[in-house]
């Protein structure tokens, strides 16, 4: 097991600079630069910004200065649009924001969607199956940046109970309908997920073992039944967590929190190289490490797998 | 960005020892306060930065003149009053301009501010070092030795700038500008603190590290959330300051932030294209349409990679005169723009809007007259004109631009096609004049009618359809030394209604929806909007 994680570790690393060199040669090829603008800088001003920040050099100088400061240093560059900041003062700040929304979400839809899920297939065909599958289809039906409004609209236009968005410091308030608005899908996912392979495993010869034996339902459900039904709902889980915790443009935007969502998206439009690199470098960093999470967590769920 | 302010007011006023009034928080006699000041307001975009040398960006220097006070400002109608300097002088045939520093203007942390801090902070601006997006401020200023510095070949100290005493500025010019004491308001020229810019280095701008010595202080900055500054209480004018505390919330969406808005959350937020009248209606004394100082317009690619048939000043007449400019402004807009027929705002000072002939006639007329030139030019049913009308991805510019290209198909039965481009490659195609007809939206960078004009000159790097005439470049060069150079403005906007190189839509207006507790303290008469948050207050 500890050498199969260091081998994903050392696999992790030829990715991750493959994905440096794939997105850096991407972003040069877009059609104009972070110094673009409707008036065009005279050009030694123009000249004088690329040689602070060393876009004067070839490409593929300013590609090994890159990685040479990430490796030795852990310095990401100055941003070109947002002078005075740094990449790493932008990522401190916006991702423990992002961060905090998603894992609250990750929590809410996993627990309410495993629990539907569950509830669904022991009252399988009655009315609770009905409504939980009803609802998951709706939710997932519903997209966040359709949701996102019905929220606000609902909460603070009509109960004036929740502010219409932004973060102050991530009080309750605040949290409330971008957690909702970001989980509602994924917790509508996975509760199928989670009642169709429980279906699955209830109707299982070692599940008719054991009700043979006599255990309790609880039992047969909590000892049994539950790990072996995770399964594929874990498979989904560690690019759902990803996926959460990197953020969401549209929740970003509609409840102007402040997260990497959509500083991510508008690095990319204001052609900041710097930020687009770090926020891409970031979630393709989380994206393998969670991978690798789910992998462990297989071989303790399901003892068949060994690595 | 935005900035001289009343070019000719000042050019009136710049050879005169000059004593102004201060102005502060104008607060009527008899009106009472409402016991919370603070002033919260919504921005579209993350701002650039809060280094007075760095920012580039309306939203940054809104809070620059908040954080950071300069030698002048402008007070509600845009007219100079005195900042850090109580008094200025020009001398030398406005060759030399001395200020002179009142001895109370302290930073936020209790020192002086001298001459010496400007003196500094211009260096710094030239200083190739710094790679200033506004470097070439200084040169427009026209100091001595500005260009020089910029490109390496002189040490910023050899700037044209100097402080024989701590309130005495002295500046050295290279041409004599009438106007220089106005453009001491644009945030660029502001001071910064060397010490703590040497100290912290570009952290110096962080709530926790900064020093200013305008009204406010930094105190709180969550990137693309908010940003908020509170009273200095150093600020030498602090006592007459009403608003306690100012938040600047981002929110990119317009609509998103008009719900917040209508939710109690927001002191002020723009209104959406189109909902001005509705709003207006329901909130007569929230919704406020003011003009700017901004022009809309298509322009045309008259250059060699450009359509023939653009090259044929009927067509470009034609299409000029079918376009409606009232069904824009009325019915897809609404917000109290004006139609355009010049390119140069009626709003701008010490402008004369020109009697052009298209002006005048009637919309009927004007499509008549169109048809007439097309038939003319020989397009026809049998031979249509066509093009492509190529904008920035937008909603509202997507509109105008059906609109315009209904018109053109029924009046003129001209085939348009629409193509909407992402904003950097837009600007980048637009730049290499690889297109027909152009967008374009252009807001004066100060209160003078050449702040259009000259984006019609040859050598104007703003000038995307290469348009050129001798004349207007002449007109346009002798206007920067003339004693009155309105009678060449005008002249200029005849030859442009008759050789029609840019078709103008429609001059911009500011459309708001403001608390009606602080409407009232709003400077909707400074067209350029420089407004300051001291000037402000809120009424019970």
């Amino acid at each position: 097991m500890f050498i199969f994680i260091l081998k994903r570790i050392g696999i992790a690393i030829p990715t991750l600079l493959v994905l440096i060199v794939f997105s850096f040669v991407i972003m040069k090829s877009a059609p104009g630069g972070p110094f673009t603008s409707e008036r065009p800088l005279p050009a030694q001003v123009l000249l004088n910004l690329e040689i602070k920040y060393g876009l004067d050099k070839p490409y593929h100088e300013q590609l090994i200065n890159y990685v040479v400061d990430i490796v030795t240093k852990f310095d990401f560059g100055p941003s070109f649009r947002y002078k005075d900041r740094s990449v790493n003062d932008i990522i401190a700040q916006g991702f423990p924001i992002t961060l905090t929304y998603g894992i609250w979400s990750f929590v809410l839809a996993v627990s309410v969607g495993v629990s539907l899920g569950i509830v669904a297939a022991i009252k399988h065909n009655s009315w609770i199956d009905y409504t939980a599958v009803g609802f998951s289809i709706s939710a997932q039906v519903l997209p966040n940046f359709v949701m996102a409004p019905i929220l606000v609209i609902i909460f603070t236009l009509t109960l004036g109970w929740l502010p219409g968005g932004g973060w102050n410091g991530g009080q309750w308030q605040y949290l409330v309908m971008p957690v909702i608005a970001l989980s509602t899908s994924y917790m509508a996912s996975i509760a199928r997920i989670t009642r169709s392979s429980m279906l699955e495993v209830l109707n299982s010869n070692f599940i008719r073992t054991a009700k043979a034996k006599g255990l309790s339902n609880t039992q047969i459900i909590f000892k049994h039944a539950l790990k072996p039904a995770l399964l594929p709902v874990i498979t989904y889980l560690g690019p759902a967590f990803v996926g959460m915790i990197t953020g969401s443009v549209v929740i970003d935007m509609y409840f102007s929190t402040g997260g990497i969502g959509q500083m991510f998206v508008s690095s990319a439009l204001n052609r900041d190289y710097s930020v687009i690199m770090g926020i891409t470098i970031l979630m393709g960093f989380l994206t393998i490490m969670f991978n690798l999470v789910v992998d462990i967590l297989y071989a303790w769920i399901d003892p068949k797998i060994r690595y | 960005m935005k900035s001289i302010t009343k070019i000719m007011a000042a050019s009136l006023i710049g050879s005169t020892f000059l004593v102004a009034p201060v102005v502060a928080a104008n607060v009527p006699a008899g009106v009472e306060l409402a016991a919370d000041q603070t002033f919260t307001y919504r921005v579209l975009d993350e701002h650039s930065s809060v280094d007075p040398q760095i920012v580039e960006d309306v939203s940054g220097s809104e809070l620059v003149r908040d954080l950071f006070e300069g030698l002048l400002n402008q007070d509600a109608d845009g007219v100079l009053i005195p900042g850090v300097a109580e008094s200025w002088e020009a001398s030398n045939g406005n060759l030399t301009y001395t200020f002179k520093l009142r001895s109370d203007a302290k930073w936020s942390n209790g020192d002086p501010v001298t001459a010496g801090d400007f003196v500094y902070s211009w260096q710094r601006l030239a200083d190739p070092k710094t790679a200033s997006p506004y470097a070439w401020f200084m040169e427009i200023m026209s100091l001595e030795n500005a260009s020089e510095i910029v490109a390496g070949e002189k040490e910023p100290s050899e700037l044209g700038v100097s402080a024989p005493d701590d309130h005495t500025l002295v500046v050295n010019l290279t041409a004599p500008l009438p106007y220089f004491a106005a453009m001491t308001t644009h945030a660029s020229t502001f001071p910064s603190p060397q010490k703590v810019v040497e100290e912290f280095g570009t952290d110096w701008t962080k709530p926790e590290n900064i020093v200013s010595n305008g009204a406010y202080v930094l105190t709180e900055h969550v990137p693309s959330e908010r940003s908020v500054r509170e009273r200095n209480p150093n600020y030498w004018n602090d006592s007459e300051t009403v608003i306690d505390k100012v938040v600047a919330l981002v929110i990119n969406d317009e609509n998103i932030a008009l719900t917040r808005y209508l939710a109690g959350e927001l002191d002020r937020t723009e209104v959406p294209a189109g909902q001005y009248p509705d709003l207006k209606k329901k909130y007569p004394d929230q919704a406020l349409s003011f003009p700017k100082l901004c022009s809309y317009y298509y322009s045309f690619n008259v250059s060699d990679s450009g359509p023939e048939a653009f090259k044929d000043v009927r067509v470009r007449q034609a299409l000029s005169y079918a376009l409606d400019r009232s069904v824009v402004t009325e019915q897809v807009l609404k917000g109290g723009q004006f139609p355009a027929f010049t390119f140069t705002p009626g709003a701008t000072a010490n402008f004369t809007v020109p009697d052009v002939a298209f002006a005048k006639m009637s919309q009927a007329e004007r499509d008549a007259k169109a048809k007439e030139l097309m038939e003319a030019a020989g397009y026809n049913a049998d031979n249509p004109l066509s093009f492509e009308l190529l904008y920035n991805t937008s909603e509202a510019h997507k509109k105008v631009a059906t609109v315009a290209a209904q018109m053109w198909k029924q009046k003129l039965g001209a085939e348009v096609t629409l193509a909407n481009q992402e904003w950097k490659v837009f600007l980048e195609v637009r730049g290499k004049q690889d297109f027909d007809l152009a967008r374009g939206g252009w807001c004066g960078d100060y209160n003078e009618a050449s702040t259009f004009l000259d984006l019609l000159t040859t050598p104007s790097g703003y000038n995307d359809g290469k348009y050129s005439n001798a004349e207007v470049d002449k007109l346009m060069t002798d206007a920067k030394t003339a004693s009155d150079p309105s009678d060449n403005y005008t002249r200029v906007e005849e030859i442009l209604a008759n050789e029609m190189p840019l078709i103008p839509v429609y001059h911009y207006t500011g459309v708001y929806m403001m608390g009606a507790d602080i409407i009232g303290s709003w400077p909707v008469k400074n067209v350029e909007q420089n407004w300051y948050s001291r000037d402000l207050y809120k009424v019970k």
